[in-house]
């Protein structure tokens, strides 16, 4: 704990930890001081002039700038002196003889620091008659960010953020003095995956984003506190709409997860929600094969009795459900006890055989909170690419390594955008991770140094499956070797969004509920007690859902806002199982790959049209927030599962989610975690759920099928995700499939670079682009997932030059 | 007074001055040899307190005081500053070009006081020729044992870079200097914290001037004392000023300080007098940063303190002298427009206040000015460098801003009515 030291501010005594910046201590104490450049988040730089105050030194009172400096015991600091006052309208007069005072056709227009502070602190009229400062205004400086730099400040607030936050230094300041202007190196978009902050910390509207430009005034915009959908990570955001459609999203600083910012798909992922293919009303296949709209009645009688029919005919044992982990956690608990207590089915799973084992992800004795990042000695990440799958957290390990001191180790078949801020990279094959795991855990060769590296304690292991061709049990084997590090603590990597809350919710064969293992025998007779049934075996995961749908022994199955036909490691394989089921029901907000296959569709609302909690990646319990209302005749997915439940003479008691919110607060690990405590106080920044049942980490690592030639195939932040390719900005930012080899291997296999190859696994795919990649482990390919080509999941594939 | 320390080598022998023979042969690196061999760090850094040199760079900071706020984590590095910028001022380039031996052998003896063991000399990017004599002297000085590892017979390393910058007048700035050295923007750091504390590559850093450095030979060779005994009280020693502008005889004189402006000016073997035997209008004492000088100042002493005294400062050594027939407006808004030029951008006084100041001038001056502009300029200056006194108080980071305002504030101070003469009514262009 810092010493604490007492100042003076204009007469005030006021306490703070020594080493504060005045900036901070002062606001704290209730004053202002105007700024542009300083920004809590970033690095000091004193560049804007304007935060200036008047401190006491042994030669009298000197103006300083209060964002650089820290304060100490005794300072004595004026901020509403003549001097400052006028330093103050100095500066802000500076600031505008060369802006431009487009405030009414500005986007910043009427939320800008800009005007606000020269309202503020600024003098009535400018003295300024000369010609202004004049460039092309905007100029794009990627597909998502327009600059305009007569409008700009030259705060700084956006080069820093891309090189120090997001280590994409791609924009800079050029030329010098009265010319200096921000720029991206000729030819070189600033294309960064977080790329929008630059636009929410401008000042001033210099960064527009080509989203929001023109769609809304600030005193047009609802806005709401909520949590972004689009990765497990949870990021607060406000959630803006104008006109009852969701036009913006900014980060919004929760100290324990985004810290204010976001990545690009979630800022600019939220088009979605308007797109024009949303659903509108429910349909049903006719006779003629096609999908027809219908009223929701003549849908859900359609959908229960398909399911009370293969029921009857086969046993509730034939009705599978998959999906969830889109949904909030109330939609999730609804579709959990919609399918053990109404169906009566143990067929269930919120994962899309792409995750980890469900009590891993929910059960792990020493999770950790993206938090222990900050006081972290070291960090381990042996899991997916933080920067394609899970952004805010890349940033987060980033700022462990670059800015709080920890030492980093990354183990990965190729180089991951945490590379370059890695003290050790460990490369190894798919398929052999746990000879990687041996040699890592007794400090072999390349990798003792690595090892060595880890003692740095506290250490924080961010562990997941790197690759979809890989066996997840590899990464239950690392967390076991992380745990054994004294103080340390693990993360679990898993993208998908609520996954998480999905699974605390049940949303899994072996699990019931409040993280319970489903072989609690006591636990499943209190609940069956509670939901008046319980099926009394536990079923099949995801793998066996598509197992038993193939094999016929599984005749139904209700997807919740899932999209196997897309999303499966194997999508083909995940295709044709839908194709063989009697009776496919989709709670959807498009026809995607999967529901334009079902039977009937059921249209939900969304993100944003809904309210609700959601669980991330530590565990962490968020509120999600209604702002608008939804398209058409869509419904909430409680209240469709609801009426569903009804027709087939049930009740999940789930008319509205707060009911079931009700229901989830009473189950073991979210004990009090209510919807009111969610949304006052601390609990905003979300609270933790607790873990009853610690699960018992398997030492050994598995033993994999390897070849020749091994496959990496990874999912990429933008890809053909049906949230990415329905929303105009983020669509055309997915490209093509292409097909990654060692350089070596290349030349062996005779495979040109520029040319094209057949990759082989369990199915084939010709004419891949081929890209030479001399990072990743000799043996591997690399095959982006979800990019439009696809051989299926196994590790095994071979190469060979084809058109 | 023809006490020469600085120059005498290269008035002795103008044709090979710089080169390690004729450097040798001159009595050169004995005190290098000296120093590593015979004294301690301490020792020679006790020989430069004695000597109080301070610094020739334009702060004029005593040298030794200086030395003793190196942080003690190492490494640690010393930062020669030849980036030589400041208009009217090239006594840095003699002492590179024609001396570069005499530098290599006082940063060498520096770097042996600090217990430094690479330095770097960092010159101006025009100064082609100064800086491949200085590479070439290093060069010499490493073959010769001078530099590199155990030099002089002794077991002191050093080695010295040389470093071009690419044209910035901020780059002289010394914080600039080490963003330009390490490959950034040439943009001035905040302070605190000094570079004493965290410079080069976040690592404890002394930067000195080139004339600085170029003394120590000299001081070690003949003690601390001796060079205490020249020159008055504050401003020991010998001093290269750069005489420029309307004088019979412009060129760089190293005299000792204490001598009077006249003198400078006017003395036969210095100034020789104003050209063509015009009346003298103003001067710049010290380079474009420092506020003018007039007649009723000619008797003063050219010493740090008497030139701080009347608001003003020898800086670097640029005097650059204005005759009767000086269109002042024109002289102040040439000074304006290099600093605006020359502003680096990083902070908003004096990236927009400068060329604020610059538009209204040139409105002055081509026929456009308003009453009004007058106390525009003074205000505008007044945002840069709050008070208009001296030493300037400052909005900005660092002291280019304030500079600019010295041609302003010289103005208003000394020809107030031939700029309101200007923005009369129907005044009309000038010049």
């Amino acid at each position: 704990m810092a010493e604490r030291v007492t100042l003076t501010i204009d007469g005030r005594a006021v306490e703070a930890s020594a080493g504060e910046l005045l900036i901070a201590v002062a606001q704290r104490a209730g004053t202002y001081l105007p700024r542009f450049c300083w920004h809590p988040r970033l690095e000091p730089v004193g560049m804007c002039r304007q935060c200036l105050v008047e401190l006491e030194g042994p030669r009298g009172r000197a103006l300083t700038t209060s964002c650089t400096t820290r304060v100490a015991e005794g300072m004595v600091v004026h901020t509403t002196s003549e001097a400052v006052r006028k330093a103050q309208e100095g500066v802000l007069e500076y600031l505008l003889v060369n802006h431009p005072l487009d405030c009414p056709v500005c986007d910043r227009g009427g939320e800008c620091p800009l005007q606000d502070q020269t309202i503020a602190f600024g003098p009535g009229e400018s003295r300024y008659v000369e010609e202004k400062r004049h460039f092309a205004k905007p100029i794009p400086i990627s597909d998502l960010v327009l600059l305009d730099r007569e409008r700009c400040i030259l705060c700084a607030r956006c080069t820093r953020f891309a090189e120090e936050i997001a280590g994409d230094p791609l924009i800079h300041f050029v030329s010098r003095g009265n010319t200096t202007q921000v720029l991206t190196f000729p030819g070189e978009p600033f294309s960064s995956y977080f790329s929008g902050n630059t636009v929410q910390i401008c000042p001033v509207g210099a960064l527009t984003a080509v989203p929001y430009r023109f769609r809304a005034r600030p005193w047009d915009l609802e806005a709401v506190e909520s949590t972004c959908p689009h990765c497990s990570v949870g990021c607060r955001v406000s959630l803006q709409a104008s006109a009852n459609r969701v036009v913006r999203l900014l980060g919004v600083d929760n100290a324990h997860t985004n810290q204010g910012w976001l990545c690009d798909k979630g800022r600019f992922g939220c088009e979605y929600l308007a797109s024009p293919e949303r659903l509108t009303t429910p349909l049903v296949r006719g006779k003629d094969g096609e999908l027809h709209p219908a009223t929701w009645a003549e849908a859900l009688a359609r959908a229960a009795a398909g399911l009370r029919s293969v029921i009857d005919g086969e046993g509730a044992d034939a009705v599978a459900g998959l999906g969830g982990a889109r949904s909030t956690n109330e939609e999730a608990y609804a579709f959990g006890k919609f399918l053990r207590a109404t169906v009566g089915t143990g067929h269930l799973d919120a994962r899309l055989g792409d995750a980890l084992s469900a009590r891993f992800l929910t059960g792990l004795p020493r999770r950790g909170a993206i938090d222990d990042l900050e006081e972290a000695g070291a960090v381990l990440v042996w899991g997916p690419d933080l920067k394609e799958e899970l952004p805010v957290l890349y940033l987060r390990v980033r700022r462990a390594a670059t800015r709080r001191g920890a030492r980093l180790v990354v183990v990965h078949p190729r180089a991951t955008g945490l590379d370059p801020v890695a003290d050790h990279v460990l490369r190894y094959r798919p398929g052999e991770g746990a000879e990687m795991l041996r040699r890592l855990s007794e400090g072999e060769g390349e990798a003792a140094a690595a090892r060595a590296a880890l003692e740095q304690g506290p250490l924080v292991a961010v562990v997941g499956r790197p690759g979809l061709a890989e066996d997840p049990r590899l990464a239950e084997a690392v967390a076991a070797f992380a745990e054994g590090f004294p103080g340390a603590r693990v993360l679990p990597a898993a993208r998908r969004s609520n996954l998480y809350g999905a699974l605390d919710m049940g949303l899994a064969p072996d699990l019931l509920p409040g993280r319970v293992p489903a072989g609690d025998l006591s636990a499943r007779e209190a609940l069956a007690e509670r939901w008046g049934g319980l099926p009394g075996a536990e079923g099949d995961d995801a793998e066996g859902i598509v197992a038993g749908l193939q094999e016929g022994r599984i005749r139904a199955v209700v997807l919740l806002g899932c999209d196997p036909a897309a999303d499966f490691p194997d999508p083909a394989r995940a295709a044709a199982a839908l194709g063989r089921a009697e009776l496919v029901v989709a709670v959807d907000l498009f026809l995607t790959e999967s529901s334009r296959r079902a039977h009937v569709v059921l249209p939900a609302l969304a993100f944003g049209e809904v309210e609700g909690t959601v669980t991330n990646l530590e565990g962490r319990v968020q509120k999600v927030n209604r702002v608008v209302p939804g398209p058409g005749q869509a419904r909430p997915a409680v209240e469709i599962l609801e009426d569903l439940a009804r027709l087939l003479g049930h009740s999940i008691g789930g008319e509205t989610a707060e009911a079931l919110a009700g229901e989830i607060a009473a189950s073991p690990a979210y004990v009090g975690i209510t919807w009111a405590s969610l949304s006052r106080g601390e609990g905003r920044d979300g609270i933790r759920a607790a873990t009853p049942v610690p699960y018992d980490l398997p030492l050994e690592a598995p033993g994999e099928e390897t070849g020749e030639m091994a496959l990496h195939l990874a999912r990429v932040l933008y890809d053909r995700g049906t949230l990415v390719r329905q929303g105009q900005a983020l669509a055309g930012l997915a490209g093509a499939a292409s097909l990654h080899i060692h350089p070596a291997d290349a030349a062996r296999l005779g495979i040109p670079e520029g040319g094209t190859a057949r990759l082989s696994g369990r199915s084939g795919v010709s004419g891949l682009p081929v890209v030479l990649d001399p990072s990743l482990a000799p043996g591997t390919v690399y095959l982006p997932f979800n990019l439009g080509a696809s051989v299926g999941d196994g590790p095994v594939v071979s190469v060979e030059a084809a058109p | 007074m023809s006490e020469r320390i600085l120059t005498a080598r290269m008035q002795a022998h103008p044709g090979d001055s710089h080169t390690l023979e004729r450097y040798l042969a001159t009595g050169g690196y004995a005190s290098l040899r000296r120093a590593v061999n015979e004294l301690t760090p301490a020792q020679v850094t006790a020989e430069v307190k004695a000597a109080n040199l301070r610094g020739r760079g334009g702060a004029g900071f005593p040298c030794g005081v200086k030395w003793g706020f190196l942080a003690p984590a190492t490494p640690h590095y010393l930062v020669v500053n030849g980036d030589e910028s400041e208009p009217g001022t090239c006594k840095d380039r003699q002492l590179l070009e024609r001396d570069p031996h005499q530098l290599v052998e006082g940063t060498a003896i520096a770097a042996y006081a600090l217990g430094v063991h690479q330095a770097f000399i960092y010159v101006r990017g025009e100064y082609a020729r100064p800086a491949r004599r200085v590479q070439r002297a290093v060069d010499e000085a490493y073959a010769a044992g001078f530099l590199g590892a155990g030099i002089a017979g002794s077991g002191f390393d050093l080695d010295v870079t040389v470093h071009l910058g690419a044209g910035a007048y901020i780059c002289g700035e010394e914080t600039a200097l080490l963003n330009s050295l390490e490959g950034r923007r040439g943009e001035p750091r905040i302070r605190p914290p000094f570079p004493a504390v965290e410079g080069l590559y976040g690592q404890p850093t002394i930067v000195n001037n080139v004339e600085t450095l170029s003394n120590l030979p000299w001081i070690i060779e003949h003690g601390g004392a001796a060079y205490d005994a020249l020159g008055p009280e504050g401003s020991r020693g010998t001093r290269l000023f750069s005489v420029s502008g309307h004088v019979a005889r412009p060129g760089n004189y190293e005299v000792v300080m204490g001598l009077s402006w006249r003198d400078l000016i006017y003395r036969e073997d210095l100034g020789a007098g104003v050209r063509d035997g015009r009346a003298l209008k103003a001067w710049i004492p010290g380079g474009a940063s420092a506020p003018w000088l007039v007649p009723e100042h000619l008797d003063e002493p050219v010493t740090i303190d008497d030139t701080a005294r009347l608001g003003s400062m020898l800086g670097s050594g640029a005097v650059v002298v204005m005759d009767e027939t000086t269109d002042v407006v024109a002289a102040a808004l040439a000074l304006v427009r290099f600093f605006a030029h020359e502003s680096c951008g990083e902070c908003t006084p004096c990236r927009e206040g400068t060329t604020w100041l610059l538009r209204i001038l040139e409105r002055i001056v081509r026929g456009a000015g308003r009453p009004a502009d007058l106390d525009l300029l003074l205000d505008i200056s007044d945002n840069i460098s709050p008070g208009l006194r001296w030493p300037p108080a400052q909005t900005t980071i660092c002291p280019l801003g304030p500079s600019a305002t010295a041609p302003i504030v010289s103005l208003m101070r000394h020809f107030r009515p031939e700029v309101e003469a200007r923005v009369l009514p129907g005044a009309g262009a000038h010049g």
